[in-house]
């Protein structure tokens, strides 16, 4: 499992713009690179990257071999209501890590 | 119609009375007339005076004049270990006495403004210096604009303590004055900046600090990069000399500091925040202010200049050495200020008799402290390539992991006996 960070304010006012931010653990392995073996080290990299907000999908991305390692992910969004933010790393062999975040709207 | 001379005549007949006595021939009654050549250094730290020094070295007939207003330098290296209360402040000072007796005129006054035209250095007190090199050692300044929050009266509650001096000791007193159970917070800015093994060295003597005194005590890293100098040594020395006392954490893991609280001693990250005893912000940096003044500092802060002459590429005739200068791969270091003033006093030595300069070697080493009595150390060579000062591959390295206590006790000695020497070599 790797390792992520998010964060999202505790609480926000309605119709507030908020700043949110995700962070993942993750090598980005472009598959460009030669081992010491002489053998193309396999591709392994986040494909894409989702963020729900009380289930509806506020933020997604998608990701390349050219992003850096521990991809860092920056967006906002507006308060609406009291929710879970969910977020969703897709790896290329699909596995999926999850991180989530609660918001209290007033 | 001509101005009038803004000269103060006492100031400028002190002036002459002390050039006089330090140059070998004397000159018509203008400042610094001589026979031979002018050079003006801004700047009395350790690039400054290597350089004032190798110059005479190189040749006695060039008139040196060394523009610093403080009576005495504080010496950066080994203060980590004046804050853990291994070390007394006194031993970080040094005075210009040596450099006199060389016949180096050091003039205790700042420089305000220089005209690159008629090349001539302003003095705060109207006096005028004209030189036909001017070398710009101005060291580092901290940027107050970098970290919302932290400005020079934030340094006063969270000191930087990355000038040695009060900011030195007001750190030492507050980690003196901490209860045993505090949370000790370092944050570490990113490249470039002054030393870049000294955060790490300071948050191993610190740990030292905290095991022997305060051994419930913790000591957080928040660090805007994701890996620093000599990193896998320091990560052995905490996890065999300090377990579970020191935490680093990255940039990616939320180490960047984005803003900080001085009255509450709060840092937020881009991921959290933490509440410390005592804080220690080192913010990011750029080259003391008066090469803005002058204008050989560039959109970074930092100086741009030819590798070989170290003559600034943004006004001629006057050099960059030191930490201001963008060294390339060359760290800001005691060490690399004192290589560069050297190549930098033979290149000028060679353009002032009308010769080609050469392309310089330089050698880096910096040893950094682990415990009072162990040390570690990294070592690199450099030379132009590409306009930059370029690593020479191979040459350099770190020292060993694993190695016995021997070792990094030896490398102890090597540090003290370092600092002996390029402090003698500078100023003694």
């Amino acid at each position: 499992m790797s390792r992520t960070l998010v964060s999202a304010p505790k609480t926000a006012k309605a119709g507030e713009i908020v700043d949110i931010r995700a962070m993942i653990a993750h090598p980005m392995e472009t598959g460009y690179r030669m081992g010491p073996n002489g053998q193309a080290i396999p591709r392994k990299i986040i494909r894409h990257f989702a963020c729900d907000y009380d289930g509806e999908e506020v933020f997604s991305a998608e990701f390349h071999p050219a992003m850096s390692a521990n991809p860092f992910v920056a967006f906002s969004t507006v308060a609406t209501k009291s929710g879970m933010l969910t977020f969703r790393w897709t790896d290329d062999d699909g596995k999926i890590e999850t991180a989530s975040a609660e918001i209290a709207v007033s | 119609m001509r101005l009038p001379s803004r000269l103060p005549p006492l100031s400028r007949r002190s002036l002459l009375r002390g050039l006089a006595a330090g140059a070998a021939a004397l000159g018509a009654p203008t400042v610094l007339a001589q026979s031979g050549p002018r050079v003006v250094v801004v700047g009395g730290g350790f690039a400054g005076a290597s350089f004032a020094r190798a110059l005479k070295r190189e040749d006695r007939a060039i008139s040196v004049a060394l523009v610093e207003p403080s009576e005495h330098y504080t010496a950066c290296p080994m203060s980590n270990a004046v804050i853990a209360g291994l070390r007394d402040i006194g031993a970080q000072h040094f005075g210009y006495g040596g450099l006199e007796d060389d016949g180096i005129v050091h003039v205790p006054q700042r420089v305000v403004r220089v005209d690159a035209g008629q090349r001539r250095a302003v003095l705060a007190d109207d006096v005028m210096l004209d030189y036909d090199r001017l070398v710009v050692a101005p060291g580092i300044d901290m940027r107050f604009d970098a970290i919302p929050g932290y400005d020079a009266a934030a340094a006063e509650l969270m000191p930087h303590a990355w000038k040695a001096g009060e900011q030195t000791l007001l750190l030492r007193r507050q980690l003196e004055a901490m209860e045993d159970g505090g949370l000790v917070v370092i944050s570490a800015p990113p490249n470039p900046f002054r030393c870049p093994p000294g955060p790490y060295e300071r948050a191993s003597l610190i740990a030292h600090f905290l095991k022997t005194r305060k051994p419930r005590s913790k000591l957080i890293i928040l660090d805007a990069k994701d890996n620093f100098s000599k990193q896998k040594l320091f990560e052995q020395a905490w996890a065999e000399l300090y377990p579970g006392l020191v935490e680093w954490v990255s940039l990616s893991f939320g180490g960047k500091v984005t803003q900080v609280d001085a009255p509450a001693r709060t840092l937020t990250t881009e991921f959290g925040s933490h509440k410390a005893a005592v804080a220690n912000v080192i913010p990011p940096q750029k080259a003391g202010a008066i090469a803005a003044t002058i204008g050989v500092a560039d959109q970074t802060g930092w100086c741009p200049i030819d590798p070989a002459t170290f003559e600034s590429r943004l006004v001629p005739n006057v050099h960059v050495i030191g930490d201001a200068a963008i060294g390339g791969a060359m760290p800001k270091s005691a060490f690399t200020a004192n290589a560069q003033a050297k190549a930098c006093a033979t290149a000028i030595a060679r353009l002032l008799r009308g010769q080609e300069p050469e392309s310089p070697k330089l050698i880096n080493t910096c040893y950094s402290l682990i415990a009072p009595d162990q040390a570690v150390s990294i070592a690199g060579v450099y030379q132009p390539a590409n306009g930059l000062l370029s690593e020479v591959q191979g040459a350099g390295g770190t020292s060993p992991l694993d190695a016995p206590r021997s070792v990094r006790e030896e490398e102890a000695l090597y540090a003290r006996d370092w600092f002996e020497t390029i402090t003698q070599e500078a100023f003694g």
